[in-house]
């Protein structure tokens, strides 16, 4: 696998929008080629050696690409937009949209990402080492089509939004989440080892919910049907099985109503 | 202003039965003239097509429901919107665009004129907003009357001369173009969770039925002599077995003549007659009644009919037919917005995906174009998408592709999950015929002018009608093989001078223009118990004030105004 690395040298005065940071668009142009590649600050056309230093090779396809951004990205966002192959690591933390719209390949921040990440996303892996802001995993605005595949992993903790309109895929969250999970989901699973606050599977039609830690406020269109022993991330564990959201209409299977499942470790 | 001189394209005018001679067009000003000065400019035309402006009959492109739909639809903007260019606006959304993406689009297509098919009267103020704020293109709007309670008053009295005089007053207040039905009786109805699905389902609490207020409507119409006929949405939209329901209503027009002097020779124009040209009793034996409705509409010239021809894309629903929205909304489980609008009309919203692997959407895809295949007269059939209900007007340059070529239409037919079911259901296998450049000038320019009493400023090329010219890079005696050059010509002109300016070079905006809102003054003698009802209403029912209602001048600025002396 070929590196290409980025240098960051200057921090852009406004967010800047890194769309072209992907294996795919970075696959057979030389160092010079991506540094002249568009990218906008605010309303301005940029050029991302306007930003960073571009050293090393791409492979051959995006797949055999590996981009490696050495230094903080907490004012660029879309790194790793529509990216289907290949992978980015980034050294430091990075803003909005990490992954969003990806489709394969594989990214990994080491440091803290904002919101929107993995929002939309189709399949591949994202690892963060640090936490991450709202929306994991969710739809873009609007949207009833959200992430459909792939895994996001979130090391530390993770706002609120997570896995909106999901329809397949994992989310797993180590630490602690805030509000708003799987809303509106229609399939994915979602994993919280630590604690949530509330609103878990609000309008849930489809899909799996696991808390490991506590949820402060339940929503009252969840009824528990019972207990039962998952293993799940590695973790074997009794759950108390809750199906939801009662409030939202439910498609049916060979005649038996399906539901939204949410698994609380049972203490 | 300047003088223009497209030299030597293969000009093609119905209006004037020329078919692809080669000709020059003069411009002097903002009208098409016989000669032109020495200092004329020349624009070379040689090799390319040249037609008159394009005229839309029926789009939703201003407007409370459009704006709606923009903002529940963020999505419909997502990755659509590239970044501000030089000279121009930055565009944004694909089934409900900006305003300025709206007149970019049309005019890249080479359109003059588009009208707003859907009016709510109470909110003509922000229609005209909308207008205004819509570059290059003229445009008018047609506020709706089937539901509105004055109109169902008098009506159910047989009240023509107080209906007229009441319409009359509301095309002025409303800066309004004629008088639009849609599902006539079933959005009153709808506020109370009720709906008519036939034309003999009394309107609750009006003891009114939709066949009497369309009947009531056409006569005050003809009455008022109008530039355009009644404009109508039949009942029963978009249900399977409907054209029975649309056949009826149809009929209702049999024997009335039109009474104008404006050139139109039909007294009903039946709007996206593909959402009423359904067989079967269910979405299991759904099928096209293309055949039997366009029988019909071949045999009586006093009807006219535009296509809402599905164009299978992901798109925004939006119309007065409030209860068809629900119905809808129930169907895909997606957004819906409902409004009602006091003593008028509703509205209903709901995004919609035409995905061509759904039996349903690929045979109604085929009915849209039967539709038009089946024609005798295509001057009386006009290209419509019912913009954005059935997909979105840049789709029309690909409609434009599926009807001028077989090869087109087999190729996406070919990509249908259910192909052969679409083609049991349907006719479009069958059907061999191909139209021609000359059939396309009929059913978007001259044709659709013609019906909305516009003939003498748009929809041909003859000396003294508006210099509104467009250029596309087709050779009308060696077409090219493959069709989407046919599409990708049509989406974007070579040029467009609109009211004698260059707006549209290359396919590119050059210019924003100079657009107009035109709107018809019909101008009745003193109705003193029209007056003193209108008095009355707004003192009891509406929540506004009269003199909060109407549309201010300088709500629509470049007003072109039809001046029409109702003599009774
Ligand atoms: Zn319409």
């Amino acid at each position: 696998m070929a590196t290409i690395k980025l240098k960051p040298y200057k921090t852009p005065e406004l967010y800047l929008e890194g769309f072209n940071i992907s294996p795919d668009v970075f696959v057979g142009k030389s160092p010079s080629e991506i540094a002249s590649l568009e990218g906008r600050e605010g309303k301005t056309r940029i050029e991302l050696g306007d930003f960073f230093e571009v050293s090393g090779t791409t492979g051959a396809t995006a797949s055999d690409t590996n981009i490696l951004i050495d230094g903080d990205c907490s004012r660029v966002k879309y790194i790793g937009n529509k990216m289907t192959d290949g992978s980015i690591t980034v050294n430091g933390n990075a803003d909005m949209y990490v992954g969003g719209w990806m489709k394969g390949g594989s990214i990994h921040v080491k440091g803290d990402v904002d919101s929107f990440c993995g929002i939309a996303m189709e399949g591949g892996d994202i690892q963060i080492d640090g936490n991450a802001q709202n929306y994991v995993g969710c739809a873009y605005r609007g949207d009833w089509r959200g992430m459909r595949g792939g895994t996001i992993h979130i090391n530390g903790n993770a706002g609120n939004d997570i896995g909106t309109f999901m329809l397949g895929g994992t989310i797993i969250i180590e630490k602690n989440a805030f509000i708003h999970v799987s809303t509106h989901a229609e399939g994915g699973t979602v994993i919280i080892k630590g604690d949530v606050q509330g609103r878990v599977g609000g309008q849930m039609v489809k899909g799996d919910i696991y808390v490991f830690g506590n949820i402060q406020y339940m929503l009252p269109g969840f009824k528990e049907i019972g207990m039962i022993e998952h293993e799940i991330v590695g973790e074997k564990a009794m759950f108390k099985h809750f199906i939801g959201d009662l409030g939202e209409r439910h498609p049916k299977s060979k005649g038996k109503e399906i539901f939204g499942n949410l698994y609380l470790r049972a203490s | 202003m300047a003088e223009f001189l497209i030299k030597n394209g293969f000009v093609i005018d119905p209006t004037q039965k020329i078919n692809g001679d080669i000709a020059d067009i003069a411009i002097k000003d903002d009208k098409i003239v016989e000669k032109a000065g020495p200092g004329a400019k020349i624009i070379d035309a040689k090799g390319k097509v040249v037609m008159a402006g394009g005229v839309d009959v029926h789009a939703h492109v201003a407007g409370p429901k459009v704006n709606i739909g923009r903002t529940m639809r963020p999505e419909d903007k997502l990755f659509k919107s590239p970044h501000a260019q030089e000279n121009y606006r930055m565009e944004m959304g694909f089934s409900i665009p900006s305003t300025f993406k709206t007149g970019y689009d049309y005019a890249r297509m080479g359109y003059a004129f588009v009208m707003e098919a859907a009016m709510p009267p109470l909110h003509s103020p922000h229609v005209h907003e909308e207008i205004h704020d819509t570059p290059i293109i003229d445009e008018g709007a047609l506020p709706v009357f089937a539901n509105n309670w004055f109109v169902m008053e008098y009506l159910k009295n047989g009240e023509i001369e107080n209906s007229a005089a009441y319409c009359a007053w509301l095309l002025s207040a409303t800066k309004g173009y004629g008088i639009k039905l849609v599902n006539p009786g079933g959005t009153a109805a709808w506020a109370w969770g009720l709906n008519c699905l036939t034309i003999h389902d009394p309107v609750p609490y009006y003891d009114i039925t939709p066949a009497e207020i369309i009947t009531g409507l056409i006569k005050t119409n003809e009455y008022l002599g109008l530039p355009h006929s009644v404009h109508i949405h039949q009942n029963s939209l978009g249900v399977p077995g409907n054209y029975a329901v649309t056949l009826e209503s149809l009929k209702l027009a049999e024997g009335v003549k039109a009474r104008n002097k404006f050139n139109r020779d039909q007294v009903m124009h039946s709007t996206h007659i593909q959402f009423h040209s359904y067989g079967g009793d269910s979405w299991g034996n759904f099928e096209s009644k293309a055949k039997d409705v366009m029988d019909y509409v071949n045999s009586h010239k006093n009807i006219t009919v535009d296509l809402g021809c599905v164009t299978l894309d992901e798109t925004t629903t939006m119309t007065a037919d409030g209860p068809f929205e629900h119905h809808l909304n129930h169907l895909n489980h997606l957004k819906w917005a409902n409004t009602d609008v006091e003593l008028e009309t509703a509205a209903g919203v709901v995004p919609y995906v035409y995905d061509k692997d759904i039996k349903v959407c690929g045979i109604q895809w085929a009915i849209g174009l039967e539709l038009a295949l089946y024609a005798k007269d295509p001057s009386r059939t006009f290209i419509t998408t019912d913009h954005p209900n059935a997909g979105p007007f840049t789709r029309y340059p690909r409609v434009i592709k599926w009807l001028m070529s077989k090869n087109a239409r087999e190729e996406t037919l070919n990509t249908f999950k259910h192909c052969s079911k679409v083609v049991d259901a349907t006719d479009i296998q069958s059907i061999d015929s191909e139209m021609s450049l000359y059939n396309i000038a009929e059913m978007t320019r001259s044709g659709p002018a013609k019906a909305l009493g516009l003939s003498h400023m748009y929809g041909g090329l003859g000396s003294g009608l508006d210099a509104n010219v467009a250029v596309f890079d087709l050779n009308i005696n060696d077409m090219p093989d493959d069709p989407q050059k046919i599409e990708d010509a049509f989406l974007r002109a070579s040029w467009f001078i609109k009211s004698g300016q260059i707006v549209v070079k290359d396919g590119e905006i050059t210019n924003h223009g100079n657009k107009r809102t035109v709107w018809v003054n019909a101008k009745v003698k003193e109705n003193p118990q029209v007056t003193r009802d209108i008095h009355d209403k707004f003192l009891k029912n509406y929540t506004v004030g009269i003199d909060n209602y109407s549309v201010r001048d300088y709500l629509a600025p470049n007003p072109y105004v039809i001046n029409v002396d109702v003599e009774a």
